[in-house]
């Protein structure tokens, strides 16, 4: 079964066996899910409540549960600090350079993957498979020195090149662009198109669940990035957020100054958190399309 | 379910082969660039004793064969970080994969009502910043932090999780369970709709129960899945690097140093050699694992 396949059937689940309605173990069943759950969002409760809390507040009590008084001080704090707002745009425009990379990177390959026959074909597969393979952290230290021998270190372009063109997008792109009639494609090659007319007129436009997926997959991927801009950023005018948050995370230890770090990681969680609210069809078959073959 | 066009003779496959390669180029500089030849110069990195200052003349430094690997295998940290790799991976992965089999199961046939809401639930640490989620956990887990909170309010007196050698691991591992669980749950969730309703119902037919079930139909049809979602995880967890360099840095007394980290500590004290050596140990260890994935992927296709 296709990625795409599984997932529509995934969005759709069946009741498969079923538990009797008045059954014992329906409420038992809630009440471990809902267990789990609570478990689960945990972290997200600790994030908010302590970031509403004021500096005073942390410092006489650490550990409490809930604020005495709600106070967004920690949030205008933030935003005052120096760099913070220059971390959000570097990692915005790190981001578009990566999504804009692999949606163009990933639906030419894809489809030429699934859809054209060449030589070379199954080395062309074999390298998007490598690629998924190999460790990042068997190879960073030589992306590194490629990086510096082109000029990129400490900029958002060398930050954002390794990630341009993510095998996982090819793959994506490849499993969905295979799931789509050839016959479709024939036709408009007996009718005299081009391979470029076909790409562009037949196969972008039906490829738009495609195309969403790697948005998202790849924006997700860029956004939570962390080693990689670890390493290339080296001043704070290029640090993306995880890395201007760590590196004042650091710094403010000493003063265990919680209430900036964790309205920190709540400026630095919300966008991703909101954008899979709406999007997580997406952002799970993202997941299912590199693991589901 | 991969379907290719059919070869429909030699002009056409030429033709093809012009454009493909043109449609190929982004991807293939990309790939030739950040993974095939560094793979290649992190092979031969590994055979000098490149350090920090010679970096910007990498073809000026000493062969020195395998002497790093020599170096490796006597250092003592190293053959420490390999046992906390291996503690992170055998206890991580099962863990990860009971919770995201159980979850799935229940949700896949034992409810109906806020199935999409409890899905969304589990898989959002999936999504979050690592960076941002190793910090609420530091806060968390330190020693005035939110969970002795509520242990003093149940009696008992909270130990300083992140600095205790003995407590740190499991605290490191138990995020990398929080972040992973959710990938195994939808990948086994996948692998549950997959199996045909009608096996079921002939099974209940036969007077099978749901545990009759389980054992003996959804357990052995989810077996390729469960053999592709362990290696993934094992995979990623022996790669284990967000998780101890931001909760511990691989402290305290290295108790929680992974290979991933001792690599990049290599890195930090500018020996790039070491690093590269460590690295290759690391890139044999996950191809060997993913060799065993391509092996099950192939039987399956």
């Amino acid at each position: 079964m296709t990625a795409v396949a599984a997932l529509r059937n995934a969005e759709t689940a069946t009741n498969r066996i079923a538990v009797p309605r008045r059954s014992v173990a329906r409420p038992l069943l809630y009440a471990a899910l809902v267990l789990c759950a609570l478990l689960t969002t945990l972290p997200f409760f600790w994030v908010v409540s302590g970031s509403l809390r004021g500096l005073d507040e942390i410092r006489s009590d650490p550990g409490a549960w809930l604020p005495q008084h709600v106070t967004f001080d920690n949030f205008l704090r933030l935003f005052r600090t120096e760099g913070f707002g220059q971390f959000m745009v570097n990692s915005l425009v790190v981001a578009a350079i990566v999504v804009a990379g692999n949606i163009v990177a990933a639906s030419a390959a894809g489809y030429a993957l699934a859809k054209l026959d060449f030589a070379g074909k199954r080395l062309a597969f074999g390298a998007v498979m490598a690629a998924m393979m190999v460790p990042f952290t068997a190879v960073f230290v030589t992306q590194f020195v490629i990086t510096v021998d082109l000029g990129l270190a400490d900029t958002l372009a060398g930050i954002a090149l390794p990630s341009v063109a993510m095998p996982m997008s090819v793959f994506i792109m490849r499993q969905y662009a295979a799931s789509i009639p050839d016959e479709l494609l024939e036709a408009a090659r007996i009718d005299g198109a081009g391979e470029f007319r076909i790409f562009f007129r037949i196969f972008l436009p039906l490829a738009g669940p495609a195309v969403a997926t790697i948005t998202i997959m790849s924006f997700l991927a860029s956004w939570n990035h962390f080693i990689w801009p670890l390493i290339v950023a080296q001043s704070m005018s290029t640090y993306t957020l995880p890395v201007g948050l760590a590196a004042t995370s650091q710094a403010a230890a000493h003063v265990t100054d919680y209430g900036l770090l964790l309205a920190g990681a709540i400026v630095v969680m919300l966008p991703v958190l909101l954008l899979f609210l709406f999007l997580q069809r997406y952002f799970v078959q993202g997941i299912s399309g590199t693991g589901m073959r | 379910m991969t379907t290719t066009t059919p070869v429909a003779g030699t002009r056409r496959r030429t033709r093809h082969t012009a454009v493909a390669w043109l449609f190929l180029t982004p991807f293939a500089i990309v790939f030739l660039l950040y993974t095939a030849v560094p793979t290649v110069a992190a092979l031969g990195f590994s055979l000098t004793d490149l350090r920090g200052t010679d970096l910007r003349h990498p073809l000026a430094v000493d062969f020195t064969g395998l002497d790093n690997f020599v170096r490796l295998m006597e250092d003592e940290s190293f053959l420490r970080d390999i046992l906390n790799t291996a503690l992170f991976v055998a206890v991580g992965v099962p863990l990860t994969m009971v919770i995201g089999f159980a979850l799935a199961v229940v949700l896949n046939s034992g409810i109906r009502r806020l199935r999409g809401t409890f899905r969304t639930l589990f898989f959002a640490p999936v999504v979050t910043n690592v960076v941002a989620v190793a910090l609420i956990w530091q806060y968390a887990f330190y020693a005035d932090g939110t969970v002795n909170k509520a242990l003093g309010a149940v009696g008992l007196a909270g130990p300083n999780w992140l600095d205790d050698p003995n407590l740190a691991m499991p605290v490191v591992i138990l995020l990398g369970v929080w972040r992973n669980f959710g990938t195994a749950m939808v990948l086994f969730l996948a692998g549950l709709q997959a199996v045909p309703d009608d096996v079921y119902e002939a099974a209940a037919l036969d007077g099978a129960g749901r545990w009759r079930q389980l054992r003996h139909i959804t357990l052995p049809l989810l077996l390729p899945t469960t053999l592709m979602v362990s290696v993934l995880l094992t995979v990623f967890y022996l790669q284990a690097f967000d998780e101890p360099y931001l909760l511990t840095d691989g402290g305290p007394l290295g108790t929680t140093e992974s290979v991933a980290l001792y690599t990049y500590h290599q890195f930090g004290a500018g020996e790039f050699g070491m690093s590269s050596a460590a690295s290759f140990v690391m890139l044999v260890l996950v191809a060997l694992v993913s060799l065993v994935q391509f092996r099950l992927l192939r039987s399956r296709v």
